[in-house]
C-alpha cells in the first residue's frame, strides 16, 4: 500500500475538481440505476398518463375550469391539470427515493454515501440533486407523450423556462422525501407515506381543481390548500410553463425547500440527528 | 503529531440508546500492521463501536481517533484514511462490479481515468478481476465480499474495518475472505479490525478486543488471554470471562 505509509501526514484537502468528481459520481449512479429500473420509470410514467388520459378526460364535462392566470383564455381540463401532474411525478420520486432509504438494503448503500469523506452536507446535497436530475427526466418523458395529446406550452421556450422551476420544486419534494427518510423509523409498507403524504398534499393542492373552487366549499380546507407546499410547485410550475413567475410561489417554495433541506441535513448529522435513535 | 499515532484508537468511548446502555467506557488501539479481532457475541455493541468509528454516529462521551485524527473533529482526515466493509450487503446489484468501484473512488474524489486503474488493480488483487464487467448480482455471497473488501481499499486507506464480514457464507468462503485479509496485513502493511462472534477465526497471535456488554473485558494477544485465564483455547477463555460477568 504505497500510500499507506505516506497517509499518516496531512493530506491535501479536496479541491473544486474532486468535488465535481464527487457530483458527478452520484447523479450516475443514481442514472444508472434509474437505467436499470426500468419498472420503475414505466410505473413513473404510467402513473401521470393515467391521471391524464383516464381521469383527465373522464371530468372534462364535470370540471370546468374558467379563465385564471396564467391563463388567457378557456383551457381543456387536461391542460389545467398537466403542471400537476409534473409535481406528481417530483412527489412520487422524492418519496420513493426516501422510501428506498428507510429499507436496509438502501440504508446500507446510504451508509457507503456518508462514510465518504466528502461534507455530509454536500453528500446529501448532491443525492438530492441527483435524484432532482432523474425527476426532471421522468417529467420530460412525460411531455414528450403529452406533446402528442397536444398539450404543450403557448411558446416552446415554456420547456425550457419550466426547467429552474423543476428544479426548484424536486428540490423541495427530494428534501421533504429525505427528511422523512431520516425520521421514519420502519416503513416496510407504501401505504402509510400515500396516506399521511402523497394523498393529502396531491388532493389538497391547485393539482386538479382551481383554489378558489376549493374555497367555495369550505374556508379551512382553503387555508390548509393554500399553505401546502405542494400548492406552491404546481404554480410555479405552471406559470414558468407559460413563460412567467408566480413570485408568491417562488417565495414559498424556495423558503419550503430551505426548511425541508437544513432539517434533513440537521436529521443526518450525527451528533444532533435522528439517526442514532434507530439503534444498531 | 500523527508520526507514532496508532491505526486506531477508542478512547473512554460511551453511548447509549435512550436508557439502554451499548457501550461503556471502551477503551483499546489497534497497532499500525496489525490484525485485531473484536470479539463479542450479538448485542455485545460492536456494531455501535462501528457506527461510532465511521462517523455515522457522533460519540456523547469518549473519542474515535484512525490514524491520529479524531473522527468527531476531523471526519474528513479520519474517513480518508479509513476503508469500511459493512455487514450488510451495500453493492449495486445492479451495476457492474468496475461501476460499483467507480463510484466508490468518485465519493473519494477519484475521477474515472484513474478510477478504472485502480478498480482494475484491487479486482485483479481480489483475484476476480475476470469478472469486472459482471453485474454484482451475479456474484456468490464470498465473492461479493471480496468486491467489498476491494472496493474499500481501492483509496489506499491504513485502517480496515470489517463488521462480521463472514456472516451468512459457507465455510470454505469464510476460510478464503479471512485468508485473504490476513494476506492483506501481511503484504501491506494495513491494519484491520475484524468483529466477529465466531471464536475458529482467531489465531493465537492475533490482537483480542472482547467486548461484552458493552464494556472491554479483556484487550491482548490470543495466547495471553488464554494464559491469563488458565484455558485451553479462546474459546474457553471467552467463555470464562462471558459468564464471569454473568454471574
Amino acid at each position: 500500500m504505497s500510500e499507506a505509509a505516506s497517509s499518516s501526514g496531512a493530506l491535501r484537502p479536496f479541491s473544486a475538481g474532486q468535488y465535481a468528481v464527487c457530483l458527478a459520481g452520484v447523479v450516475w449512479r443514481e442514472g444508472l440505476r434509474f437505467l436499470h429500473q426500468r419498472e420503475r420509470f414505466v410505473s413513473a410514467l404510467v402513473r401521470p398518463l393515467v391521471w391524464l388520459f383516464i381521469f383527465a378526460a373522464g371530468f372534462r364535462s364535470v370540471l370546468g375550469v374558467s379563465i385564471i392566470p396564467p391563463y388567457d383564455t378557456y383551457v381543456l381540463y387536461e391542460v389545467y391539470i398537466t403542471p400537476g401532474l409534473m409535481a406528481m411525478i417530483q412527489l412520487f420520486n422524492g418519496m420513493q427515493s426516501s422510501l428506498s432509504m428507510v429499507y436496509d438494503r438502501e440504508m446500507g448503500n446510504m451508509r457507503t454515501l456518508l462514510v465518504s469523506p466528502f461534507p455530509r452536507w454536500f453528500l446529501l446535497g448532491a443525492k438530492l440533486f441527483a435524484g432532482v436530475a432523474v425527476s426532471i427526466l421522468q417529467v420530460a418523458a412525460y411531455l414528450v407523450i403529452a406533446y402528442f395529446w397536444e398539450i404543450e406550452p403557448p411558446s416552446k421556450w415554456g420547456y425550457l423556462t419550466v426547467l429552474p422551476a423543476l428544479a426548484l420544486s424536486g428540490l423541495m419534494l427530494g428534501a421533504l422525501g429525505m427528511l422523512l427518510s431520516s425520521v421514519i423509523r420502519q416503513l416496510e409498507n407504501f401505504a402509510g407515506v400515500m396516506n399521511f403524504v402523497i394523498f393529502p398534499m396531491f388532493f389538497a393542492s391547485s393539482a386538479l381543481y382551481p383554489l378558489w373552487r376549493v374555497k367555495e366549499s369550505g374556508l379551512l380546507l382553503y387555508y390548509f390548500c393554500a399553505v401546502n407546499p405542494f400548492t406552491h410547485a404546481v404554480e410555479l410550475i405552471r406559470f414558468a410553463f407559460y413563460q412567467q413567475i408566480a413570485w408568491d410561489s417562488l417565495a414559498a417554495v424556495a423558503g419550503y425547500a430551505a426548511l425541508f433541506l437544513i432539517a434533513a441535513i440537521r436529521a443526518y448529522d450525527p451528533a444532533k440527528g435522528m439517526l442514532q435513535r434507530r439503534g444498531g | 503529531m500523527t508520526g507514532v499515532a496508532p491505526a486506531l484508537s477508542v478512547k473512554h468511548l460511551s453511548h447509549a440508546y435512550g436508557a439502554r446502555k451499548a457501550l461503556d467506557d471502551v477503551s483499546f488501539s489497534v497497532t499500525r500492521g496489525a490484525f485485531a479481532v473484536l470479539l463479542g457475541l450479538n448485542g455485545a455493541g460492536k456494531s455501535t463501536l462501528f457506527s461510532l468509528a465511521t462517523g455515522l454516529y457522533a460519540a456523547r462521551q469518549g473519542s474515535v481517533e484512525i490514524m491520529g485524527h479524531d473522527v468527531a473533529a476531523a471526519p474528513s482526515e479520519a474517513l480518508r484514511r479509513l476503508g469500511v466493509v459493512f455487514q450488510a450487503r451495500t453493492l449495486d446489484l445492479e451495476l457492474s462490479l468496475t461501476q460499483n468501484l467507480l463510484y466508490h473512488a468518485a465519493l473519494h474524489g477519484i475521477g474515472p481515468g484513474e478510477g478504472k486503474r485502480l478498480a482494475a488493480q484491487a479486482l485483479a488483487r481480489a483475484g476476480i478481476g475476470e469478472r469486472a464487467r459482471d453485474k454484482a448480482r451475479d456474484l456468490s455471497g464470498g465473492q461479493m465480499r471480496r468486491v467489498e473488501i476491494a472496493r474499500a481499499l481501492l483509496h489506499k486507506p491504513s485502517l480496515l474495518l470489517l463488521d462480521e464480514p463472514t456472516v451468512g457464507l459457507d465455510i470454505k468462503a469464510r476460510a478464503d475472505i479471512l485468508a485473504h485479509v490476513r494476506g492483506l496485513v501481511a503484504q501491506e502493511n494495513l491494519a484491520v479490525l475484524w468483529t466477529t462472534h465466531l471464536i475458529d477465526e482467531v489465531e493465537p497471535r492475533d490482537q483480542v478486543i472482547v467486548l461484552h456488554q458493552g464494556r472491554v473485558l479483556a484487550d491482548g494477544a490470543a495466547a495471553e488471554i488464554v494464559a491469563t485465564q488458565k484455558a485451553k483455547a479462546i474459546g474457553e477463555a471467552f467463555e470464562t470471562l462471558t459468564t464471569g460477568l454473568r454471574e
